[in-house]
């Protein structure tokens, strides 16, 4: 049966990973400058999306009803809808009507497809770390806020010095899962011709028809990648681990 | 109105305070004076908490007076931290910053709130920390140390304020037996030196050992006061006596 | 012995015993809950209707063109036929998702090491790769047609999308299902060994089916980020709501159709999701498990 002879197939060792196919110097630049673009993508979205995150819950405590309520708005809309069809609404709708004149006279996107992934995936991933840090900062106890009153602390102090920091340690897994999938959803760029690692590997596997073994050698980057962030943000909840409390 | 160490130091007059439609303190009127120890004590409900944390402004009141020092906490216009500043608080539950050590729990305060000099401030901090008898523990995270020494970090905290008065709101009411008597005897050493403090306590034998003056309260109100002596042997109001016979 | 895997308790990371348990969805969003009622629905319903019907009356001008509402209403069969492959396709995924995911995390929970082992990679390994990717992979990997007893059956493009699907929709259900088992107390394996269960009742006949009200919450959770998901089928190809209304987009050729179309789609997916999402929250506190 073919089934079981793809499956077969699958388990072949020089099938699973060959690294040949980024063996020769043209392919290999390509995949390594996709796989830089899918990093500064990763990179500048997770940066983007923790500032959204902290603003947004920070407002989210605001003594302003209106500018909760957008916040709220605003995080609904984004967890709830598609991340692809925001991106295309984005670049294909929004960025259409963004343009202004060039050198030539001719009208000119005023944000690149790469500007357009950067702000659709940091919206994407920012909206759920609004919901992430304010159940963070919910979830240190009235009663250590009422210590630090207690001892003449003004509101912003007790903020940055007393709740944030707790907040950012119970929030760190469920932001890793978040950030992780960020990383994930940077594929998504793919759709607006972002020369990240999976269009790259895309046109490399439509050229030298290798698509068994560039799929291979994509997928493990992407767990790699995913790995590497693991672990940095293991690393970053250790450091952060206080003495006394936990493992 | 200047305040001199003549007058009490904290007074509160025909204090009235409800949550919602639940009258908690119906009138409550107490002086303290400088020096003096006052202990609060009645039945669990009966507004003891509520009493102290109104003390330095953590719950408002509705109706009444209360003067710090000659400041009036009850105004809206109170610059509360510098009332905090005057007001030293320990709590049940010590709510020691869990992220800090217990000498950066110490240091914070006098170092972000008063702007002190943070040298000045670690010597302070660290004679403190062995006031409390924790010599060895500045490193320590509150996660590493027993319910009893991080109430005893708690009151250095408080102290390195340099506060006029201290609330202590059943500070020894979490801990284990055995750690209770550590708090106490640091408590009494601050009595001894002259500390003004106002405590929310069920220990009754040390009510009666460390107190000039003791406080039945009872559904808001103050039901009778009076000495040690006077008021565990001679106690006049049937509820008084009753609650004495419930708890000795 | 027998339990010894179970023994570890799956800990709760991040949490401190000195403040509160994190709530993330349990009690989120209390506003976002307070949003979805009919006052708010007829508001949305309303301004969405603004943002079709308004550039409609600033096109009465020119009677020649369509208005934007026009377009969008000849639109809408096509695009409900679109959406409802969509529903289609993510219900499809979860069902077999599901079934593998299942599986796979008993075997997460399985005394024979290697056993546990396998299974939890294949678990990390579908969980974190991206979706796109995994679509691709089987998209073009799994042949077009199979040959079962001589007779050739073809295999469509969107059944490998739902494959393709399913797979992360395995490991993420495999994830949970571990949670869940190893949540439940000791207590309940040793007295179901003590009454003389093997193994593998005390799964079938007392921790599954405990498990279920657990799992719950993140598993409808979950099959709302599948909805959401399903428009990446149409990057490899499958004639979804989102192909079918970049097509519709080229047919018009019209630029002012463009920000009311896609608002249009996106307020469709909104409808179809909040409400799960929002069931979610209230079953989440309603079986707020105590971990």
């Amino acid at each position: 049966m073919d089934l079981a002879n793809t499956f077969i197939d699958w388990l072949r060792p020089d099938w699973f990973l060959n690294l040949a196919v980024v063996s020769d110097d043209y392919n290999r630049g390509r995949y390594v400058a996709g796989l830089w673009m899918t990093i500064k993508l990763s990179v500048v979205s997770i940066f983007l999306s923790l500032l959204v995150g902290v603003l947004g819950a920070a407002v989210q405590g605001a003594p302003s009803r209106t500018l909760r309520v957008a916040v709220g708005l605003f995080v609904a809309f984004f967890r709830n809808t598609p991340p692809l069809v925001q991106l295309y609404f984005f670049y294909f709708a929004i960025g259409t009507v963004l343009r202004i004149t060039g050198e030539n006279g001719l009208p000119q996107p005023l944000i690149s497809n790469f500007g357009w992934a950067i702000i659709s995936l940091s919206l994407f991933a920012g909206a759920l770390n609004v919901e992430i840090f304010r159940a963070g900062v919910e979830a240190v106890p009235r009663s250590t806020v009422e210590a630090a009153e207690a001892l003449g602390y003004t509101r912003l102090q007790i903020y940055t010095d007393i709740v944030l920091p707790l907040a950012v340690r119970v929030s760190l897994p469920a932001l890793g899962t978040n950030l992780v999938n960020l990383v994930k959803t940077t594929t998504l760029a793919y759709a607006i011709a972002v020369p990240e690692l999976l269009y790259i590997s895309a046109q490399i596997w439509s050229e030298d028809l290798n698509v068994r073994e560039m799929m291979n050698v994509l997928l493990v980057s992407y767990v790699g990648l995913v790995a590497v962030l693991v672990w940095v943000l293991h690393r970053w909840e250790k450091a952060l681990r206080i003495p006394g409390y936990g493992e | 109105m200047t305040w001199t160490p003549q007058q009490p130091i904290v007074s509160l007059k025909d204090v009235h305070k409800s949550f919602g439609s639940v009258e908690v303190l119906r009138g409550i009127s107490l002086d303290v004076m400088k020096g003096e120890v006052i202990c609060i004590i009645g039945p669990s409900g009966s507004g003891k908490s509520t009493l102290i944390r109104c003390i330095n402004a953590l719950n408002d009141i509705q109706a009444g007076s209360i003067t710090v020092e000659g400041l009036e906490v009850n105004d809206p216009k109170l610059d509360k931290l510098a009332l905090r500043r005057k007001v030293g608080m320990v709590f049940q539950q010590y709510n020691l910053f869990p992220h800090k050590t217990a000498l950066q729990n110490v240091m914070m305060a006098p170092i972000k709130v008063l702007g002190q000099d943070r040298a000045e401030v670690e010597n302070r901090a660290r004679a403190l920390i062995a006031k409390v008898r924790l010599n060895g523990k500045e490193d320590a995270y509150p996660g590493e140390l027993s319910g009893g020494q991080q109430q005893r970090v708690a009151i250095a905290r408080s102290l390195a304020m340099n506060p006029d008065v201290m609330l202590f709101d059943e500070v020894t009411a979490a801990l284990d037996p055995e750690t209770v008597k550590e708090v106490l005897m640091t408590i009494k050493d601050l009595a001894a030196d002259g500390m003004t403090c106002i405590l929310v306590t069920h220990e009754m034998g040390f009510a009666r050992e460390i107190a000039d003056c003791i406080y039945f309260t009872d559904r808001g109100v103050i039901v009778e006061s009076g000495p040690p002596a006077t008021f565990f042997d001679n106690a006049q109001d049937p509820r008084t006596q009753q609650f004495l016979a419930q708890i000795l | 012995m027998t339990m010894y895997c179970l023994h570890q308790k799956p800990k709760v990371r991040g949490h401190m015993p000195v403040m509160l348990p994190m709530r993330l969805r349990a009690d989120g969003l209390p506003l976002a809950d307070r949003l979805f009622n009919l006052w708010t629905l007829t508001a949305l319903v309303l301004a969405l209707a603004a943002v079709l019907i308004g550039p409609a009356f600033a096109q009465l001008a020119t009677p020649d063109e369509r208005t934007i509402l026009t377009i969008l209403l000849e639109w809408t069969p096509t695009l409900a036929k679109g959406f409802g492959f969509n529903v289609l396709i993510s219900v499809l995924s979860m069902l077999i998702g599901t079934i593998m995911g299942v599986f796979l995390g008993v075997l997460q929970v399985s005394q024979i090491r290697p056993i546990r082992q396998s299974a939890w990679l294949v678990t990390q390994f579908f969980r974190n790769s991206p979706w796109l990717v995994l679509l691709f992979y089987c998209i073009l990997l799994i042949p077009f047609q199979f040959e079962v007893f001589g007779v050739k059956v073809p295999f469509p493009g969107w059944i490998k999308a739902v494959i393709g699907l399913s797979l992360p929709v395995m490991a993420y259900t495999s994830e949970f299902m571990r949670g869940a088992i190893l949540s439940i107390p000791t207590g309940q394996w040793e007295s179901a060994e003590s009454l003389g269960f093997s193994r593998r009742m005390t799964l079938t006949n007392i921790i599954l089916p405990q498990t279920v009200k657990r799992v719950l919450p993140s598993w409808m959770n979950l099959y709302a980020v599948l909805t959401m998901a399903t428009p990446l089928v149409s990057i490899i190809g499958v004639d979804d709501v989102m192909a079918l209304t970049r097509a519709a987009l080229s047919a018009e050729g019209r630029a002012d159709l463009l920000i009311p179309m896609y608002l249009y789609i996106l307020s469709w997916f909104f409808l179809y999701c909040y409400p799960i999402s929002s069931l979610t929250r209230v079953l989440e506190r309603k079986y707020s498990v105590k971990l």
